[in-house]
């Protein structure tokens, strides 16, 4: 497979990956824990790296997973003390983060990591880190964590549909009805936050809070059925990752940063001419709704 | 380290950027006050996010690096990316969370798509213009400090001068626009003010973590007062210290950066405050928790001695009889012994028994009958809605009518609850009567 297909197919993975369970975030108003917790998974990163002392194997993605759910965790336990709810998300994520940044820059001489990378990811070189078995080259290492990750992801989404579904739309209704509704929360911030990390080294974390929130309110503004959301999400997210790739190589700038601009062009296509939701389809029906209420008041005055 | 620091602090450069970092803690942590009270704190993350494409603008348009004009492509590109929230939030299903995620990560995306088009195809001398991204304090010179002094003191003057809008805008937005102060622009001026302390946070620690020194300080201060004025004091000092101690530490520790340090000291403050606030602190709140628990076990155990001598058990009462009636655990029970004891309101009769005192049927017989009426004031809530008690002890005999009083005292007759060992004690002759007569 050439080069491009190669960097296509991890965007597109990532795009799907981050978009489906991106869905569920939107409609709990979520967003801005998944915002914290992509920002924490460096510390995860660090640490799982720390502890094992190599960039390869499970480590890092458990590292992360434990700081995701440590995030959740401590968001929780701060608003419970009485702290704000958005101040405590702002709270736990920029110290978390600093703290994998302090580690990161005290460590950085061993770390192929560097603060850039983590941000804008590395897109470019994943079709050269390859996996390797008999001698075959497999294909891209990315490719095969982030299929891992999706495979997961659409697993675990298709076996607790309904659970998912009634806990987003209607929590009390869940609680009532007895579903699990904060092991389901944390299900879900484990899922974000592998997801997170097995994206986080090919687009960094700027491109995984966009992929996650935007084809997500992108499609929730398309849509009123939770599946339908799904795949209209999923598929902004493979269409965002390959126009957003094909932009960035005509301007010659990054690849995640132009990726991420896709998704907002998208979204404010989707805001302004959703047939539904859109900002013009609501001006024409108040129009509409001013010009017949006119009517009805001039053909009959009386009333 | 010591003499390190000392060493340290004679280098002008080091002076520069101590200066800067703490002015910087002092305004952020000022109109982080607002924002918090507001519910925005997350506004100042957007923001700092926002200004990467405005700051890379800047540059395009200018050419060159200069604080100034990066400071007013921030500021505007601060402002559109707050008025596309509002406009996502008002003209669409799209929840709050969602708005700002959005707002964030796109214009982060698109500000990294401009930076890496001046890093590939720009001319000229771009370096330290990603610094924006993570900060870099010690890179500050003289002329930048200056422009952080000038905008920091600005800053401040604006709130002293218009302290009483925003209070007003803060509180109470309804009766503000009511007496007529123009609602729309000082949230405007609000919003500008949170734009220049994110953009001169910037350079000295970068985005991501600017939107922490909008809500670390904020939240701490919150814990050690209620008043809105030392609130803002409070916030201020505690940003600047922060600032100071990030910075020195940055000295000290080779390679560390200055902006997460800052981070790392200002979280340090928010817990020591989390923890030892006085009055909404975690310890406090425990000390208080504790203290109530004793004096309710004293309580029950009291009532205890009242049920059992009301009984007709006057002066025999065992602890087991007492213990029957209300559970607690030894160490609690040991505890209201002593202070009841203390208290004179029993004392010890024979073998190891009780007997309450005078003392103690006077007071026994208050604390009963308060807790009796609010019974009864319970079992018929809907008959006392407009007494509105909350718990027992804002039950006040004294303050109630006298027909309320009656009422309740008829239900105590009629549910058989009527205290029955009466005080001898004359002073409180008259309420003896008003339950004799029931």
């Amino acid at each position: 497979m050439t080069y491009d297909a190669w960097i296509i197919i991890t965007g597109s993975l990532v795009g799907i990956t981050c978009a489906m369970i991106g869905c569920f975030l939107v409609l709990r108003k979520m967003a801005m824990l998944a915002d914290a917790i992509s920002h924490t998974v460096l510390l995860g990163i660090v640490g799982g790296y720390l502890v094992s002392r190599s960039l390869d194997g499970p480590s890092l993605l458990i590292g992360a997973v434990i700081v995701g759910l440590l995030t959740a965790l401590l968001v929780q336990v701060l608003s419970g003390k009485g702290v704000q709810g958005d101040a405590a998300i702002g709270i736990v994520f920029t110290s978390l983060f600093a703290v994998g940044v302090i580690l990161l820059s005290v460590f950085a001489g061993n770390i192929h990591l560097d603060v850039d990378h983590a941000l804008m990811g590395e897109i470019t070189f994943i079709p050269w880190d390859t996996v390797e078995w008999n001698g075959m080259e497999l294909g891209p290492k990315a490719v095969w964590l982030l299929g891992f990750v999706f495979i997961v992801n659409l697993l675990i989404i298709i076996f607790f549909y309904k659970e998912f579904k009634i806990s987003s739309f209607d929590p009390e209704m869940a609680v009532a009805i007895g579903i699990p509704v904060l092991f389901i929360h944390y299900l879900q911030m484990g899922m974000l936050s592998i997801t997170t990390v097995a994206s986080f080294d090919s687009v960094g974390a700027i491109l995984v809070v966009a992929m996650l929130i935007v084809p997500a309110s992108t499609a929730y503004l398309l849509t009123d059925k939770l599946l339908n959301m799904l795949f209209i999400s999923a598929g902004i997210g493979v269409f965002s990752a390959i126009s957003g790739y094909y932009m960035a190589t005509v301007l010659n700038v990054s690849i995640a940063g132009a990726m991420a601009t896709s998704t907002g062009v998208l979204f404010a296509l989707a805001f302004l001419f959703s047939p539904k939701h859109g900002l013009l389809a609501k001006k024409r029906a108040q129009k509409k709704l001013s010009k017949a209420t006119a009517k009805t008041a001039t053909t009959n005055p009386g009333l | 380290m010591f003499e390190e620091l000392l060493l340290q602090l004679q280098n002008p450069n080091t002076q520069w950027v101590l200066i800067g970092t703490m002015l910087l803690g002092i305004a952020s942590g000022v109109v982080g006050s607002f924002t918090l009270l507001r519910k925005q704190s997350l506004i100042g993350d957007a923001m700092a996010h926002s200004a990467l494409p405005g700051v890379c603008i800047a540059y395009l348009l200018y050419g060159s690096k200069s604080l100034l004009w990066f400071l007013i492509g921030a500021v505007i590109a601060g402002l559109i990316s707050s008025f596309f929230i509002q406009v996502i939030i008002n003209h669409s299903r799209i929840k709050e969370d969602s708005a700002l995620g959005i707002i964030i990560s796109v214009f982060f995306g698109f500000g990294i798509v401009l930076l890496t088009y001046i890093q590939h195809n720009g001319a000229g001398n771009q370096s330290g213009l990603d610094d924006f991204i993570f900060g870099q304090a010690a890179s500050m010179v003289a002329a930048d400090v200056q422009l952080i002094t000038i905008i920091a003191i600005i800053l401040l003057a604006i709130t002293v001068i218009f302290y009483k809008e925003f209070k007003l805008l803060t509180f109470d937005p309804q009766f503000a626009k009511g007496i007529g102060i123009p609602a729309k622009f000082f949230n405007g001026l609000l919003l500008l003010l949170i734009v220049c302390s994110v953009v001169i946070g910037l350079q000295t620690v970068g985005v991501v973590l600017m939107a922490a020194m909008l809500i670390t300080p904020a939240i701490s201060a919150r814990y050690w007062t209620e008043k809105l004025s030392s609130m803002i004091i409070i916030s201020g000092f505690i940003g600047g210290i922060s600032g100071v101690f990030g910075t020195l530490l940055s000295t000290i520790m080779e390679g560390m950066a200055t902006g997460p340090l800052i981070i790392i000291a200002a979280t340090i403050l928010f817990i020591i405050s989390l923890i030892f606030a006085p009055k909404r602190g975690l310890l406090a709140k425990a000390i208080k928790q504790l203290h109530l628990r004793k004096r309710t076990a004293v309580e029950q155990i009291f009532l205890s001695f009242y049920d059992v001598a009301e009984g007709g058990n006057l002066r025999e009462i065992s602890e087991d009889e007492v213990l029957l009636k209300r559970k607690v655990t030894p160490s609690l029970f040991q505890h209201a012994k002593n202070v009841l004891e203390k208290k004179e309101y029993i004392k010890p009769s024979s073998n190891g028994k009780w007997m309450l005192t005078e003392k103690g049927i006077e007071a026994g017989y208050e604390l009963v009958l308060q807790q009796r009426l609010y019974e009864m004031y319970l079992m018929h809530e809907m008959e006392f809605a407009h007494l509105e008690l909350k718990t027992r002890d804002d039950l006040n005999l004294n303050a109630i009518s006298k027909e309320t009083k009656d009422q309740l005292l008829k239900l105590l007759r009629i549910h058989d609850r009527a205290p029955l060992l009466i005080p001898k004690s004359t002073s409180l002759g008259d309420r003896r009567v008003m339950v004799n007569d029931l």
